[in-house]
């Protein structure tokens, strides 16, 4: 064996480090039931919340009476608005700006919203007391489509902000507007438009989802009256951030808060935002000084917590006529409910929508948002995604399909003939991100070969002329993930670095602990073996701890793909660390001088001289006994990764779907996905990744959404109608990648578990029209339900030839 | 609300007596009553089988059940997969497999998995799909989840085959 493969051996099988497809170190405890989610949290003397929610979309309390429901036995007590604002708590801040009432402060604004909370001895008698309760109320006229709330005799949704002609994000210049985002040379951008030899435009909505985890959102607050001490067990992504906002708006030195994230039952950006149910359970634990329990019910996780896109978006392409594309324009109308409660880092009101220039080297482009209040619920949130980045590539990967269309080349063809070129990078978008890596055309050539791309357009070619519907759709997209870097990012002020704090202890097995928090994602699987790799000790003796804010250091959380751009790179830095005091300690066994020494991967050794070594374990040993002179005792190493750049994982996708066109059936054949998330730290955790996000991106683009009626009554908010696929409707997945490190990331790793998604909605969608374009369809609204795309068959009069 | 009754049903093999209001639902006597949490709770509508339990060799969604029900019953959970400290092996399949994420969805639909391959030992992929079906899971995109049921249907066989 030579040496290159020893060290690989050494790494992957012997340490199981990065690249070794080792199995779950969550997995036994989840196997066997042993897992602590929020809901299995029970503490001595602990209530059980309930809430009462408006069941108007826009309505004045005219009054809420409590009495029958503090008659009933078991019954501690019934909050409302006027119970909070001595504390002013009523309202609370937002992570966009706004703010947020936290119990329903005159008026409602959306249907769903908090009215009053109820504490009782159980959960059952806490629901019989929220029926209860009584609430008289006044409608108003609802405004639930954006298009209608600019208009200038529209109802005014947020009676707070009269006179406020300054939002968080610059001017509003309507009651119903919260702010206008721009990015880009406008002026430039018309110009080619002006003079360009092609154009295509196309509008299309992106309709409101939800990310709904398995588990919903809940809390378990305990305060110590005693100690004068706030503990909260709650399901968020970003338990930190949680600590520091409770602390500002309870007035409790942070010291004395303690959040804790147990284990979590999925989040896709449900679980990062504070939730008026949090807070109020907060507050009636401090009030009744005993534990209080809150857990949403499914149809309150989908109709009150975090919805995600209903983006409104119109699209526009100038080209050449070989399909060269030389500007882009973009406008979205942005429908964010009664409240902006978009959890995107706090100057970016749109995330990073910015990267609608996808994969493409596209030398002009101009792109605006305007974010506007409807009556439906508030949120905005990032569903498996960098921030506002699914949109974003939605928008140009069925541009750059309607492109082609037009211009009548293959659509592959078109994406090839404007990618941005590997020799390109580090490349500079016309809307000012630098991406750090990418192979494009050879993701694309590969996942071209291995469906046979042109078999499969001449299967469509001999299908379309007996009148069948096939659909071929490709995505070829760029995310923008890993938030930082601290310049650009931050979170209510808070920079968004992240962290990992790694203790060696004398027996060569370790503790980290990480400002970031898994939630399903194998964070204390992965984490180890970045860790492995970098120290030199098996992953197995590595002891992975998020979630508590105790004991880990501070961090921003996971989401936006995260974890590994920021919580891996500082894993690895602080690994570092702990080699180069180690590297000191050997030197000093060894009786030689460090610069002698080389690193073989679990040990150092005097250079060309195999048997004198020292190996980690050694080390360890050493560093609680037998130091160099004047060396600290202990192996300790802390490090707050502040990331220079995001990392722009990539991808190139392959749907083939078949409609039926007599009952509209769509059935996904084959779905092909190639991702390209640089260095890969475990191949089995990314390809399950990889297939949880395309069922997530199938289920939006096949099924979900969320429809509120003219009323504002929303049309369905439990699992009976809210599309959420079984294994029966569930494609096949395969899975291939590319490597193409990130040259600024200590191990080369980009994110990953969210391309899938990104990646997957643009092209099933793709691959759905596609079955329509020889008949001049350029674009069809998702979900693509039966009843939908039968409709578009019988409108073509599809459904009546015979055969 | 109404009064309490004495409840005794075999939980995983051991006799267990508790005090349950009569409209107390199965999965709240479980995990409030008995403290067996690894059955859990996704949804109020009987949709995601998060909740699933074995009831005289049944799959049930014991947030569809009343506690008053389980009367005399033979209930298996998660937390009687495993006999003897070894792996069911639908549990090990499960790991082997990478067929759980955030393992919320998992107790259900390996308690469905292990009563299914009861039905029908020798499934074909599709017929795992569909015996699963009743189960919700938001993580794995449900390709490993088959995987798995097919890995202990193997083992399972190779065991019959030896016994
Ligand atoms: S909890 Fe969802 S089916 Fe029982
Ligand atoms: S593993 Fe998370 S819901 Fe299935």
């Amino acid at each position: 064996m030579d040496a290159a493969s020893a060290a690989e051996t050494l790494n992957k099988d012997h340490l199981m480090g990065i690249g070794n497809a080792r199995k779950r170190k969550e997995d036994p405890r989840f196997i066997q039931g042993k897992g602590r989610y929020i809901d299995d949290i029970k503490l001595p003397d602990m209530l059980f919340a309930k809430m009462v929610r408006s069941p108007h979309g826009h309505a004045r309390i005219k009054s809420i009476n409590t009495q029958k429901a503090l008659g009933l036995p078991g019954v501690h007590a019934v909050l409302t608005a006027n119970d909070l604002k001595p504390l002013k708590l009523h309202w609370m801040p937002t992570l966009a700006g706004d703010v947020q009432a936290v119990l329903a402060d005159e008026k409602v604004c959306f249907m769903g919203q908090e009215v009053a909370m109820v504490v009782a001895d159980d959960r059952y008698i806490a629901a019989d007391a929220a029926d209860l309760v009584e609430v008289e109320y006044e409608e108003l006229p609802v405004i639930v489509d954006p298009h209608k709330a600019l208009l200038p005799d529209a109802p005014v949704i947020r009676e707070d902000l009269a006179g406020k002609s300054e939002g968080a994000h610059g001017k509003r210049t309507h009651h119903n507007h919260i702010f206008t985002w721009e990015v880009g040379d406008r002026e430039a951008a018309d110009r080619v438009f002006g003079q360009a030899a092609v154009t295509v435009k196309e509008t299309m909505t992106y309709q409101r989802v939800h990310p709904s985890p398995l588990e919903t959102c809940g809390c378990v607050a305990s305060f110590d009256k005693v100690k004068g001490e706030l503990t909260v067990y709650l399901t968020s992504q970003a338990p930190h951030v949680v600590r520091t906002v409770v602390a500002m708006l309870s007035g409790i030195p942070e010291s004395s808060v303690h959040v804790i994230s147990p284990d979590i039952g999925g989040g896709f950006g449900n679980k990062v935002g504070v939730y008026p149910g949090y807070v109020v359970a907060i507050v009636a634990s401090i009030v009744l000084g005993r534990p209080v329990k809150w857990v949403e019910e499914r149809i309150e996780n989908l109709s009150t917590t975090a919805f995600a896109r209903d983006y409104h978006m119109t699209g526009e392409l100038a080209a050449d006529r070989n399909g060269r594309i030389k500007a882009l324009r973009v406008h979205v109308l942005a429908d964010h409910g009664a409240f902006d409660a978009c959890a995107d880092p706090s100057k970016w009101p749109a995330g990073f929508f910015s990267i609608c220039t996808g994969s493409y080297d596209i030398p002009a482009a101009y792109a605006r948002v305007d974010g506007i209040y409807t009556n439906k619920a508030p949120g905005g949130v990032a569903y498996r995604c960098s921030f506002r980045v699914t949109e974003a590539s939605y928008v140009i990967e069925r541009m750059v399909d309607v492109l082609a269309q037009k211009l009548d080349l293959d659509k592959a063809e078109v994406r090839l003939r404007n990618f941005i070129r590997p020799e390109q990078f580090p490349y500079r978008s016309s809307l000012g991100w630098e991406y750090d890596s990418g192979n494009y055309p050879a993701a694309l050539q590969k996942v071209l070969t291995a469906v046979d791309y042109s078999g499969l357009r001449r299967e469509q070619a001999e299908k379309r002329a007996r009148g069948e519907l096939m659909g071929i759709g490709l995505s070829t997209f760029t995310e923008v993930v890993g938030a930082g870097p601290r310049k650009t990012c931050d979170i209510l002020g808070i920079a968004m670095f992240d962290s990992c704090e790694i203790r060696i202890h004398p027996t060569g097995a370790a503790i980290a602990r990480f400002g970031t928090k898994s939630q399903g994602q194998a964070h204390e699987t992965t984490y180890a073996q970045i860790l492995a790799t970098e120290i030199g000790i098996p992953s197995d003796v590595i002891q992975i701890e998020e979630g508590d804010t105790d004991t880990a250091p501070y961090g921003l959380g996971t989401y936006g793909s995260r974890s590994t751009p920021t919580g891996g790179a500082a894993a690895a830095l602080a690994g570092r660390k702990i080699r180069e005091k180690a590297r000191k300690i050997a030197a000093h066994l060894l009786e030689v001088s460090a610069e002698d020494l080389e690193w073989q991967g679990d040990r150092f050794q005097v250079k060309g001289v195999p048997d004198q070594a020292k190996t980690m374990k050694e080390i360890a040993w050493a560093a609680y006994n037998n130091l160099p002179e004047g060396m600290e005792p202990g192996l300790e190493a802390v490090e707050y990764y502040d990331p220079p750049n995001l990392t722009f994982p990539f991808g190139a996708y392959l749907c083939v779907v078949d409609i039926d066109r007599h009952t509209g059936e769509p059935k996904v054949r084959r779905f092909y996905a190639l991702d390209d998330c640089g260095t890969r730290i475990n191949p089995m955790v990314i390809e399950g990744q990889i297939h949880g996000g395309l069922a997530e991106a199938f289920a939006v683009a096949m099924g979900q959404e969320l429809v509120y009626d003219d009323s504002g009554t929303l049309q369905g908010a439990s699992f009976m109608d809210y599309f959420v696929p079984t294994a029966v409707e569930t494609p096949y997945w395969e899975t291939d990648y590319t490597v193409t490190p990130s040259p600024h990331h200590p191990i080369g790793a980009k994110g990953v578990a969210e391309s899938p998604h990104v990646g997957g909605v643009s092209a099933f969608s793709n691959a759905v029209i596609d079955a329509f374009a020889h008949l001049g369809v350029t674009h069809l609204s998702m979900p693509y339900t039966p009843w939908r795309l039968w409709q578009k068959i019988h409108d073509l009069g599809l459904d009546k030839r015979s055969g | 609300m109404g009064d309490k009754n004495v409840l005794r049903f075999t939980l995983n093999g051991r006799q267990v007596e508790v005090l349950a209001e009569p409209r107390e639902l199965l999965v709240h006597v479980l995990r409030e009553q008995l403290g067996q949490t690894g059955t859990h709770i996704g949804c109020e509508t009987s949709h995601c089988g998060a909740c699933t339990v074995d009831l005289n060799g049944e799959s049930v969604k014991s947030c569809t059940v009343l506690g008053v029900q389980a009367e005399g019953a033979e209930i298996i959970t998660v937390e009687g997969l495993a006999k003897d400290g070894k792996l069911h092996p639908v549990q090990e399949g499960f790991m082997q497999e990478h067929a759980l994420q955030c393992g919320f969805c998992t107790p259900g639909i390996m308690v469905r998995a292990f009563r299914f391959l009861n039905e029908n030992p020798d499934p074909s992929d599709e017929e795992i799909r569909l015996g699963v079906s009743g189960n919700l899971c938001r993580c794995t995109g449900y390709q490993n989840i088959v995987k798995a049921v097919r890995y202990a249907a193997n083992k399972l066989k190779a065991a019959r085959a030896q016994a």
